[in-house]
C-alpha cells in the first residue's frame, strides 16, 4: 500500500474511533459524570455534532488540566466502569495538589502495543529489565513492569523523585541534586553488579551518569528505553554515538506522559541529523503541532505548540495543550500520521526551564 | 564569503555539534562565525581518556616542546592558520575579526598578539623563571640533581582545565607554558573570544605539537563546572562573584579582578605631576580591560589635584575608528555590560563622598554610541575615603579612584592587590612593601602597573600549580 493510502486509511480509522469514543463518553449508559454534566452546559451536542476528528478539533475547547487537580476522581469514572476500583496516577507537580488520572487497563493496552515496536535483539525476551527513574505515583512504574512482563521479563526498580530534584535545582542546591542522582546511580550499579539485566528504562541524564561509571555493554545491557526530558539533536546524537556506542546498545527514545501513554520514535541517525520525531499511539491518542491562536496545524517542519487528545474508553481528554513545543513532522510508513519532533519545553528558547537530572 | 564555523576540538580532532552559537560583530551584530556548542557529557567522556593526550605529549622532550612553542609563536603572529572547516585565517584576518567582535581597536589587538608571540618565543625564559632554573632533563625524567641536591617532581593533574574570559586576548599567555610542561589543556573558550585560543591551538599543531594535547569545548555552565571539577588543576577567569565560588579550592587558580594600584609615598608626593603619565597609562592601556590596569591611585595628599590632572588627561578621550593607531578605548561586545557599568557608576556618584573628576573635561555622557558600537569614556573618581564604594572597584573600562590615605596606613587599607606600583625612595616604606602579603607583584618606582615580567609569574606559578616536589631515593 502506498504511503498516501496508508495515511488515508489511518485518518479514516481515527475518524471512526473518534465517533465511537464520543458516543461512549457522552451516552448516559456508558459516559462519565464529568463529560455528561459538561455536555449539558453546552449549547451544542457532541453526540450529534462530532462525527470525526476534525469535528472534535473544531468543536471542543482546550481541555483544562486544572479539572484533573480540582475535581474528585469519581467524576471521571465512565458508567461502564462503575464499581470497579481504579488506579490513580499522578503527573508533574512540585508543590500542592498534583494532577491525577484514573485508569484500569489503558496502561496495559498502550504498553502491550508499544512492545510490538521493540526489537528482540535489543530487548530480549524472557530476561530482566531495570527501571531507574520516577516511580512513585506515576503510571510509568506499572507500565514499564507490564511492558517487561509482556516480553516475558521481570523488572528491577530504582526510584528517583523528580519533584524533589526540581525543588533542589530551583533553590540552586546543585550539590544536593548531584548527590541525589549519585544515590540513584549507586543503587542501579549495585543491581547491575549482582543481577543480570539486559534492558534499561531510564532518563537521558541518568543513562549518561550510569554509563560514566559502568561499561554498559560489558554489564550486559542490550537496549535502553529512554524518556522524560528534552533531547535535542546534539544530545540524541551523543547518546546514540557515544553512550550507546553507535548502536551496540539499542537506543529507543520515547515521549510520553500519564495523560497520553507512549509515543514511538522514527529511527534516528546521521541521515536525519538525529532529529527525534515521535508518533502518538493513534487512534488512542493524537498529537498535533498547532498554532494555538488559530487552532490549525503549523506547516511541516516548523515549530508549534504540542496538543494532545486522548481517546480511550477509560479516559477522554480533547485538545489538551501540552507545555511543550515541537516541529511538525510528516507521516511515515509505520505511523502514517503526523509526528512531533525535537520536543522541548514551550518557550525554552526564551527562558531557562528547570528539568534537572531526572 | 561564507560564515566560518569553529568546531569543538576533541583531542585536536574537529567535532561539529548540532548546537551552535554565534560570534557577532560588536557594532552591527552581523555573524562573524558560528561556534559548535557541546554538552557537558562529551567533556566528561573525553576526560576519561585524557591519558592518551598526556602520553602524546610525553613522547616529546621539554626542549622539543619549547622549540615547538617558539615556532607556534611565529606562526600565530604571521601565518595563515586553519579556522574551522576548510577555511584559513591570515594574521590580518585574525586581527580584524577579533577587533570586530571584541571591540578592541586594531592597535590593541596587535599589542596583544605581540605579547602572546613574545610569551611563546620565550617559553624557555618563562620555564626558567617558573622552575627557578631546573634543567629540562630533570623535567623529562621526573627526577635528577639540582645544585647538588636530588629533586623529583610529579604532575598534579592529567590536564589543565581552562574557563577563559572574553575580555582580553593576552590572558591566553597564562596557559601557554602548560604545553611545554607536558600537561594537555581542556578549555572552554570565552563566548565572544574563541579566535585567540583556536588560533593558538592551530599554531601549536602546525608547529608539530601532538593535536591530542588540545581540548577546545565551547559549552554551557554545566560543561564549565565539569572542567573545573574534573580537571585536577584549572584556571578560571571571572568577576568577583564567580571567583569567590572557587576561592578555597586548591585545584582551581582564580583569576578575577586585580584591583591593581599605584601608591605614592610621602617622599615623592610633591613630585606628583611627574607621574601623571605613568598613572594615565596604567589606567587606560589595553582599554582599561586588564587585571593589571590600575584601578586606584593611593596618595598621602593632593588627591584632588591628581584626580583633576588625570581627569584633564583622560576625560577628553573619545572612541576612534578601530583602525586608528591612536585608539585608546574599546567597544563593548555586549552593550548591556557598558550600560550596567555606567548605571553603577552614576548610582555610586549620587551619594556623598565621591566626585567624577573626568566629567568637567568630557563633552557629553560617559556612555556613548560611536563608531557603530557602545563605548564608555574614562572615569576618574575622586573619593574622600578609602571606604567609599568607588575607592576599590574595577570596571571593564578605563577607571580609577584617587584617594588620600596616610602612608603608614596604605598597605593595611588597600586589600588584596595584584600589582602595586609604589613610587617612593623611602627605604622604610620599601621594606614594608616587600613584606606585604597582600601584593602579588610589586613594582618599585614609576613603572606602569601593566609592566609584568615573563620570567616571574605575577599571579600564581604554573609550574608549582601543575607539579609537586617529592623526596626520592633510588637504589644504586
Amino acid at each position: 500500500m502506498s504511503i498516501d493510502d496508508q495515511i488515508k486509511q489511518s485518518a479514516e480509522s481515527l475518524d471512526a474511533h473518534t465517533a465511537e469514543i464520543i458516543k461512549w463518553h457522552f451516552s448516559p449508559e456508558t459516559g462519565s459524570p464529568f463529560w455528561l454534566d459538561w455536555a449539558k452546559e453546552q449549547d451544542w451536542n457532541p453526540l450529534e455534532e462530532v462525527n470525526n476528528f476534525s469535528d472534535l478539533c473544531e468543536k471542543f475547547p482546550n481541555f483544562e488540566d486544572e479539572w484533573l487537580r480540582d475535581l474528585p476522581n469519581e467524576v471521571w469514572v465512565p458508567q461502564a466502569y462503575k464499581g470497579k476500583p481504579f488506579n490513580i496516577f499522578e503527573t508533574g507537580g512540585t508543590t500542592g495538589m498534583p494532577k491525577q488520572r484514573i485508569g484500569w487497563d489503558d496502561f496495559r493496552i498502550d504498553y502491550s502495543a508499544f512492545s510490538e515496536t521493540l526489537s528482540d535483539e535489543h530487548f530480549p525476551r524472557d530476561h530482566y529489565w531495570m527501571m531507574v527513574g520516577p516511580t512513585g505515583p506515576r503510571r510509568l512504574r506499572l507500565a514499564i513492569e507490564h511492558l517487561a512482563n509482556v516480553r516475558g521479563c521481570s523488572c528491577y526498580f530504582v526510584d528517583l523523585d523528580p519533584r524533589w530534584v526540581k525543588r533542589l535545582i530551583a533553590s540552586k542546591q546543585f550539590d544536593q541534586a548531584r548527590a541525589y542522582m549519585d544515590h540513584a546511580i549507586d543503587q542501579a550499579l549495585t543491581i547491575l553488579k549482582h543481577r543480570s539485566v539486559s534492558a534499561l528504562f531510564t532518563t537521558p541524564k541518568l543513562l549518561e551518569a550510569l554509563a560514566e561509571r559502568k561499561d554498559l555493554i560489558r554489564a550486559g545491557i542490550k537496549g535502553v528505553f529512554c524518556g522524560g526530558t528534552t533531547m535535542d539533536k546534539q544530545y540524541a546524537r551523543f547518546l546514540v554515538e557515544e553512550v550507546c556506542e553507535g548502536g551496540k546498545i539499542g537506543f529507543v527514545p520515547t515521549y510520553g506522559n500519564t495523560l497520553m501513554g507512549l509515543a514511538r520514535h522514527h529511527p534516528i541517525g546521521p541521515e536525519n541529523d538525529y532529529s527525534i520525531a515521535y508518533y502518538a499511539p493513534q487512534p488512542r491518542a493524537v498529537l498535533r503541532v498547532i498554532d494555538p491562536e488559530t487552532n490549525k496545524p503549523v506547516e511541516y517542519d516548523t515549530w508549534g505548540r504540542v496538543e494532545l487528545t486522548t481517546m480511550t474508553k477509560e479516559f477522554f481528554m480533547p485538545r489538551f495543550l501540552e507545555r511543550d513545543e515541537a516541529l511538525r513532522r510528516k507521516p511515515w510508513a509505520e505511523a502514517p500520521w503526523d509526528g512531533v519532533a525535537e520536543v522541548r519545553p514551550f518557550g525554552a528558547m526564551e527562558k531557562n526551564i528547570v528539568e534537572g537530572v531526572y | 564569503m561564507n560564515t566560518p564555523h569553529i568546531p569543538c576540538l576533541r583531542f585536536g580532532e574537529p567535532y561539529r555539534s548540532f548546537n551552535e552559537s554565534e560570534v557577532n560583530d560588536y557594532r552591527d551584530g552581523s555573524t562573524k562565525a558560528t561556534l559548535s556548542q557541546v554538552n557537558a557529557g562529551i567533556i566528561r567522556r573525553d576526560l576519561k581518556q585524557i591519558a592518551k593526550a598526556r602520553e602524546a605529549l610525553a613522547k616529546l622532550s621539554t626542549r622539543d616542546l619549547v622549540d615547538i612553542s617558539s615556532k607556534a609563536g611565529d606562526l600565530f603572529l604571521n601565518e595563515d592558520l586553519p579556522l574551522g572547516e576548510g577555511s584559513m585565517q591570515s594574521a590580518q584576518d585574525y586581527l580584524e575579526t577579533l577587533s570586530s567582535t571584541s571591540g578592541l581597536p586594531h592597535v590593541m589587538v596587535k599589542r596583544n598578539m605581540v605579547k602572546i608571540h613574545y610569551a611563546l618565543t620565550h617559553v624557555e625564559l618563562i620555564l626558567n623563571g617558573l622552575t627557578r632554573g631546573i634543567n629540562f632533563d630533570i623535567l623529562d625524567q621526573g627526577h635528577g640533581e639540582q645544585a647538588g641536591a636530588p629533586v623529583c617532581f610529579y604532575p598534579t593533574t592529567d590536564a589543565l582545565g581552562l574557563v577563559m574570559p572574553s575580555n582580553s586576548p593576552a590572558v591566553n599567555s597564562l596557559w601557554l607554558p602548560s604545553i611545554a610542561l607536558k600537561i594537555p589543556i581542556i578549555m572552554k573558550p570565552g563566548r565572544e573570544e574563541p579566535w585567540t585560543p583556536y588560533r593558538l591551538i592551530q599554531a601549536f599543531i602546525a608547529a608539530g605539537c601532538p593535536k591530542e594535547a588540545f581540548g577546545f569545548y565551547p559549552t554551557d555552565h554545566e560543561g564549565a563546572g565539569d572542567i573545573l571539577r574534573l580537571c585536577g588543576r584549572a584556571l578560571i577567569f571571572g568577576d568577583k562573584s564567580t571567583t569567590d565560588l572557587y576561592a578555597g579550592d586548591p585545584g582551581v587558580q582564580v583569576h578575577g579582578p586585580g584591583f591593581s594600584k599605584i601608591l605614592i609615598g610621602d617622599d615623592e608626593i610633591e613630585n606628583w605631576p611627574d607621574y601623571v603619565d605613568v598613572m594615565a597609562s596604567s589606567i587606560s592601556d589595553n582599554g582599561g580591560r586588564s587585571c593589571v590596569n590600575a584601578s586606584a591611585i593611593i596618595v598621602p595628599k593632593y588627591s584632588k589635584e591628581i584626580a583633576d590632572a588625570l581627569g584633564k588627561r583622560l576625560g577628553p578621550l573619545k572612541p576612534l575608528p578601530v583602525d586608528d593607531p591612536d585608539a585608546v578605548l574599546s567597544g563593548f561586545a555586549n552593550p548591556k555590560m557598558g550600560e550596567w557599568i555606567d548605571a553603577a557608576l552614576d548610582a555610586d556618584f549620587e551619594g556623598c563622598g565621591a566626585s567624577d573628576a573626568t566629567a568637567p573635561y568630557r563633552d557629553g555622557s560617559r556612555l556613548i554610541k560611536a563608531e557603530g558600537g557602545t563605548y564608555l569614556r574614562p572615569t576618574i573618581a575622586h573619593c574622600e575615603s578609602i571606604d567609599h564604594p568607588l575607592a576599590n572597584r574595577e570596571f571593564l573600562c578605563p577607571y580609577a579612584s584617587v584617594v588620600e590615605v596616610p602612608q603608614a596606613e596604605m598597605l593595611s587599607s588597600i586589600g588584596p592587590t595584584l600589582v602595586v606600583t609604589a613610587i617612593t625612595q623611602d627605604e622604610g616604606f620599601k621594606k614594608d612593601l616587600l613584606r606585604a602579603s597582600n601584593v602579588e607583584r610589586l613594582n618599585i618606582g614609576p613603572l606602569s602597573t601593566m609592566k609584568i615580567s615573563w620570567d616571574q609569574p605575577h599571579e600564581g606559578n604554573m609550574f608549582e600549580f601543575l607539579y609537586k616536589r617529592r623526596s626520592i631515593g633510588v637504589a644504586a
